[in-house]
């Protein structure tokens, strides 16, 4: 299981996790479900483009990631937000379609590109997996405050200062980073997984933001490494045990909070 | 001489039956979908019916009935949810319905050698439905559209003012069970069409562009299986004509069909601005 072949992968999906659980905790905080769902298509156009130019697939995905961010903020201006959401991701797939069947890839790259191939990890793939588990957090705690007093309160924090539109761009844009980065270890649908399955069951488990941000991290480390450690075991896709898992985490969480409730 | 070569051939015809059977139950259950702010229920029932349609491939039974299953599922999931958290946990039953859809296309690839089996469920095959689909999807969508005609007044009611419905004594919980029933055939109808996860493109924007457009709800569900269905065509037109544009390859149809429905989006609130 711990393979030189395979520590990459597992190195890559660890910080990936690390980044996806503090991102995840302000996407239910801020109850910006369908946009973290939405947000990861953008890597879709991203790659295909990105072999279609023939220039290396994080360049792609980052430019695509800046590029969804905006669709969403231009949709949200003029349309009540899960109609906008919807609208966001359904063209940014549509093109993604487009981009990778023109590269002539199309059946081959769909499966990885939606579900991630974590154990295809190479040494390459390490470092920007690093850089993103430096930066997300380091934001995140940055505006630490101002993030969860807009989500509170949008009323509160324009008066405080920080603006909620800029609050919300900010955010959107560290989202849609979090899961261009996260695509080859997780695919475009699971990161959510990733993101809101440890983070839901935290915030029902523990009441103080800082703690439940702290837990989130820890619960969405061991949901991938127990997906990955599964995975090796059966032979079977690493982003089924991830779905399955976070949703296992996120009724026991519950289940344990209606106990306690009970008592 | 092109809309007759189109019509001259069968695959072509069934993809506009589906195609247009499809567009046209989306279009009237969407404006419902929109106006209750369910498109994330909508797009969650459509990841969960994934699902069922990798696993119509696994069996090699009807995809009709593969994605309806679990989109039966899936509505199952969501109405047995409270009403605080809705979006929370309509996306933790989507992330498990996808993880499903992950291991049972590995199945289908590594099993039974079904090959692209990603690319259809997810993105649709409208080219190349199974014999006989194309009349399922018709006595799918017709039999759905006249259970919507018998509920469509108290639903239009409960779905703007919920409080109101309960008031006048309409059972507003019977209501949201059965449109969730009817948003699970919907959703597979498009799934068929534009694929699993690109269905939303149907459900949700034709019936945004219409409410763009009007504000009494009868027209906008008129106007929403109007634009629903001329942007289907059309990507079915654009689709066949793209064979010429680069010689041997045909151009995604649901990228033509997402591409025209943003388009009539775009237009409808640039007329508004």
């Amino acid at each position: 299981m711990f393979a030189p072949y395979l520590l990459d992968g597992w190195l890559a999906a660890t910080l990936v996790a690390l980044a996806a659980g503090c991102a995840g905790f302000f996407v239910v905080a801020r109850r910006e479900t369908f946009a973290a769902h939405a947000l990861p298509m953008a890597a879709f156009p991203g790659a295909a483009a990105a072999s279609l130019l023939g220039v290396a697939q994080v360049y792609g995905l980052i430019v695509a990631a800046g590029f969804g961010t905006m669709l969403l903020l231009w949709l949200k201006r003029r349309q009540r937000n899960d109609t906008a959401t919807a609208l966001a991701l359904v063209s940014l797939l549509g093109l993604g379609a487009l981009f990778l069947s023109l590269s002539g890839r199309y059946a081959a790259a769909v499966y990885a590109l939606l579900f991630g191939q974590v154990f295809g990890l190479g040494p390459g793939d390490v470092l920007p997996a690093m850089v993103l588990a430096v930066l997300v957090p380091l934001v995140l705690l940055g505006a630490f405050r101002p993030l969860l007093l807009s989500a509170l309160s949008p009323e509160l924090a324009s008066r405080g200062g920080m603006h909620g539109t800029v609050s919300n761009a900010v955010f959107l844009l560290v989202l849609a980073l979090t899961s261009a980065f996260a695509l080859p270890v997780t695919g475009a649908l699971l990161v959510f997984s990733l993101m809101t399955g440890p983070a839901a069951a935290a915030c029902l488990l523990a009441r103080a933001p800082g703690t439940a941000m702290a837990l989130s991290v820890g619960l969405a480390l061991a949901l991938i490494w127990a997906a990955l450690a599964l995975s090796y075991l059966t032979g079977w896709p690493a982003g089924f045990f991830t779905g399955v898992l976070a949703a296992v985490l996120y009724l026991l969480a519950r289940m344990w909070r209606r106990a306690r409730q009970a008592r | 001489m092109m809309l007759g070569g189109i019509l001259a051939s069968a695959p072509v015809r069934e993809a506009l039956l589906i195609g247009g059977a499809a567009a046209v139950m989306s279009g009237v259950i969407g404006v419902f979908t929109v106006l209750r702010g369910q498109a994330f229920a909508g797009h969650a029932l459509a990841d969960v019916s994934s699902a069922g349609g990798a696993l119509a491939l696994l069996l090699g039974i009807s995809p009709m009935l593969g994605f309806f299953g679990l989109g039966l599922l899936g509505a199952c999931g969501l109405g047995a949810q409270k009403r605080g958290d809705a979006d929370l946990a309509s996306g933790i039953l989507l992330g498990a319905g996808l993880g499903l859809t992950a291991l049972l296309l590995h199945f289908a690839a590594s099993l039974r050698n079904v090959s692209g089996a990603a690319v259809s469920v997810m993105f649709g095959s409208l080219f190349s439905a199974p014999p006989g689909e194309g009349s399922m999807v018709l006595a799918g969508a017709v039999a759905g559209m006249l259970v919507l005609a018998v509920i469509s007044r108290p639903l239009l009611l409960a779905s703007l003012d919920a409080e109101l419905a309960a008031l006048r004594g309409l059972p507003v919980r019977l209501l949201a069970a059965m449109f969730l029933v009817l948003l699970a055939l919907a959703v597979t109808l498009s799934a068929i069409s534009v694929g699993a996860i690109l269905s939303t493109a149907l459900l949700i924007g034709p019936p945004a562009t219409a409410l763009r457009l009007t504000r009494r709800p009868w027209t906008a569900m008129a106007l929403a299986a109007g634009i629903g269905l001329a942007c289907c065509w059309g990507g079915v037109v654009l689709a066949y004509a793209s064979y010429d544009w680069t010689p041997g390859r045909v151009w995604p149809v649901s990228f033509f069909i997402v591409a025209l429905v943003f388009s009539a989006y775009a237009a409808a609130s640039w007329r508004r601005a």
